[in-house]
């Protein structure tokens, strides 16, 4: 069995409001990404796909709290840290992270070179400036960036360059594992290929051990990762390997996600989207029972009672449903035939 | 089918450049574009395409260097303030960016109370106006209740879009200019927005130029595709002929690019 880069067992986090209400975003999470392998987590907005992403790292900082759970990357654990001690030590070395408006994290005042700096001499000491333009500069070539690109503000890149620098920055100190939120959102298809072909290389060069990736693209999200993980309302609803996930899926919400792809390929204007009526509950007060029983098509009175937990299905998948796995495919089998 | 279908909007060799001398930018050079009543025109293209160039000439937010813009008919004329606003009431937009679309300082009430206003339901008792605005708001996934009182920035990018659509709703407009409005929508409620959208074209006719870059939503949602490379029209045609049998180069590494489910996505080509 290969090496566990990163297990997360039972991880909650909630935010606290300027009300002081308690907004639980996510709820008893257990993930384990293997040395090698890639996770996407799919889901709505709004559903703690990006919360599980900060939750991730062990930083935490108000509205932002953590309550309980481990995080271990690579046999360290590093949740219940102190802050401080994780900024230095964990961030950036373990587990790096690209947020979901990566590029315009760039200050505009100050070239991409100084970005680069200011990350190695935070946990390096006794670097001269000219060894860290070297090495970002080798850096920079291995991932296919035009090194002039370092003495250039980011006003002069274009938003796919920008991005793909981000990524270089972040991978800097060779972390294990590498946290995209939705890296390719808001950029063109060629940019969003170009960036996709980088972390690939990443991963392929040793850069990166593991990579979370998380996006509502799920053309995007089928051709990238290994296995595919669906969320909704902070909880996971389903795993499983990709093909798996999109041509054959378990719950009725991931099958719900799955017939809204859109991708140019023909029959596709035959094909009738389909959307899932209403919005994604409260979580201020969660629902006691299934939390995705509100949007049922096929709910039943049991699932509003009791909490339901993660079911197995042969081969590491999980859902997270009342009825049985053959009841559902029997009822979305009905259903083709209706159409 | 003999029966005409009206000429809403037309484009007459509009070209803009930006700046002069060696700093010269022809942003969109020289295109003709015919959009008739009911239809949905995508115009795909990259970023740097002169898409949201184009978007902006045909709203009247910046002047075109050449060429004429021709509103049912009769050549459209901005030249005042006034003359704007009435223009306005006949093409409304949806624009990329949610987060800048709003007023920082407003509530959202304002928004939707705005449109209403704008409609003519200044002096509508407050119960219609609460009633409208829940129509809205529904017509969208979205809950009045939790929005009310609430400013822009406290919503995620997904509601923003959507509440945008909401106002949509509200103003009625003759044409809608969808500046990549999916873009920030996760794929669930995209399906829901989508087909909102067509149902609205439906009900008041409405026609609607997609911009996008998307070319699988391009292909669902259009009849009419216009494929822009650096300013111009390299390919135009039906959504089924664009799409399924492309002949410009361009059209075709577009459509590359694009992850596909039933077939192998090619990296090595970019």
């Amino acid at each position: 069995m290969a090496n566990v880069m990163l297990e997360v067992n039972e991880l909650s986090t909630k935010y606290i409001t300027r009300f002081q209400e308690d907004v639980y975003a996510v709820d008893k999470v257990s993930i384990k990404v293997e040395e090698g392998k890639s996770l996407g987590i799919a889901g709505e907005s709004g559903c703690g796909k990006s919360t599980l992403a900060l939750s991730l790292m062990g930083y935490y900082f108000p509205p932002l709290h953590y309550m309980g759970g481990d995080i271990i990357i690579n046999g360290n654990k590093i949740s219940g840290l102190d802050p401080d001690h994780v900024r230095k030590t964990v961030l950036g070395k373990e587990i790096a992270y690209i947020p979901q408006a990566a590029m315009n994290a760039l200050n505009p005042t100050r070239k991409i070179i100084h970005f680069i700096e200011d990350v190695i001499l935070e946990h390096e000491m006794y670097v001269t400036k000219k060894d860290i333009y070297e090495r970002a500069k080798k850096l920079f070539e291995t991932l296919g960036l035009p090194p002039e690109v370092l003495q250039k503000y980011p006003v002069e890149l274009s938003g796919g360059m920008k991005q793909r620098t981000v990524i270089a920055i972040s991978v800097l100190l060779l972390p294990k594992v590498l946290i995209a939120d939705e890296p390719s959102s808001a950029l063109d298809v060629t940019s969003q290929k170009m960036v996709i072909k980088m972390m690939k290389h990443l991963m392929d060069a040793g850069f990166i051990s593991s990579m979370i990736f998380i996006t509502h693209e799920l053309p995007l999200l089928y051709n990238v990762v290994d296995d595919i993980m669906v969320m909704y309302a902070g909880q996971i609803v389903e795993k499983g390997s990709s093909h798996e996930m999109v041509f054959d899926p378990i719950h009725p919400y991931s099958k719900g996600l799955m017939g809204s792809i859109i991708v140019p390929e023909e029959g596709l204007r035959d094909v009738k989207l389909t959307a899932i009526p209403g919005v994604p509950p409260n979580l201020k007060k969660p629902p006691s029972g299934c939390r995705f029983a509100e949007r049922c098509k096929y709910v039943r009175p049991e699932c509003r009672v009791t909490s339901v937990p993660l079911r197995e299905a042969g081969d590491g998948r999980v859902y997270r449903c009342i009825i049985p796995e053959t009841e559902l495919r029997e009822n979305y089998a009905r259903e083709e035939q209706k159409k | 089918m003999t029966l005409e279908k009206k000429l809403y909007l037309s484009a007459k060799g509009v070209s803009k450049v930006f700046g002069f001398g060696n700093q010269k930018t022809v942003a969109v050079d020289n295109v003709d574009l015919d959009l008739y009543e009911g239809e949905v025109v995508s115009i795909v293209g990259e970023s740097g395409s002169g898409k949201t160039t184009l978007s902006k000439i045909l709203l009247g937010l910046i002047n075109q260097t050449e060429g004429d813009i021709y509103f049912q008919g009769v050549k459209r004329d901005i030249s005042s303030h006034a003359k704007k606003r009435e223009y306005w009431k006949n093409i409304q937009a949806i624009f990329q960016d949610p987060f800048s679309s709003y007023n920082t300082f407003n509530k959202i009430d304002t928004v939707l109370l705005d449109c209403i206003n704008m409609r003519g339901g200044k002096y509508f008792p407050r119960e219609k106006k609460i009633e409208l605005m829940k129509e809205a708001c529904s017509f969208v996934n979205l809950k009045f209740e939790e929005l009310t009182n609430k400013y822009p920035f406290e919503l995620s990018g997904g509601q923003m879009q959507r509440l945008m659509i909401a106002r949509i709703f509200l103003l009625k407009p003759k044409i809608l200019l969808a500046d990549e409005p999916t873009s920030m929508i996760d794929a669930c409620s995209r399906a829901t927005i989508l087909d909102e959208l067509m149902h609205l074209r439906k009900e008041i006719g409405m026609t609607i130029i997609f911009i996008t870059h998307d070319i699988g939503l391009a292909y669902y949602v259009s009849d009419k595709v216009c494929i822009m490379e650096k300013g111009r029209f390299v390919e135009t045609g039906t959504a089924d002929s664009v799409i399924l049998t492309p002949h410009h180069a361009y059209t075709k590494r577009l459509i590359n690019d694009v992850p596909k489910i039933h077939e192998e996505w090619d990296l090595t080509t970019v």
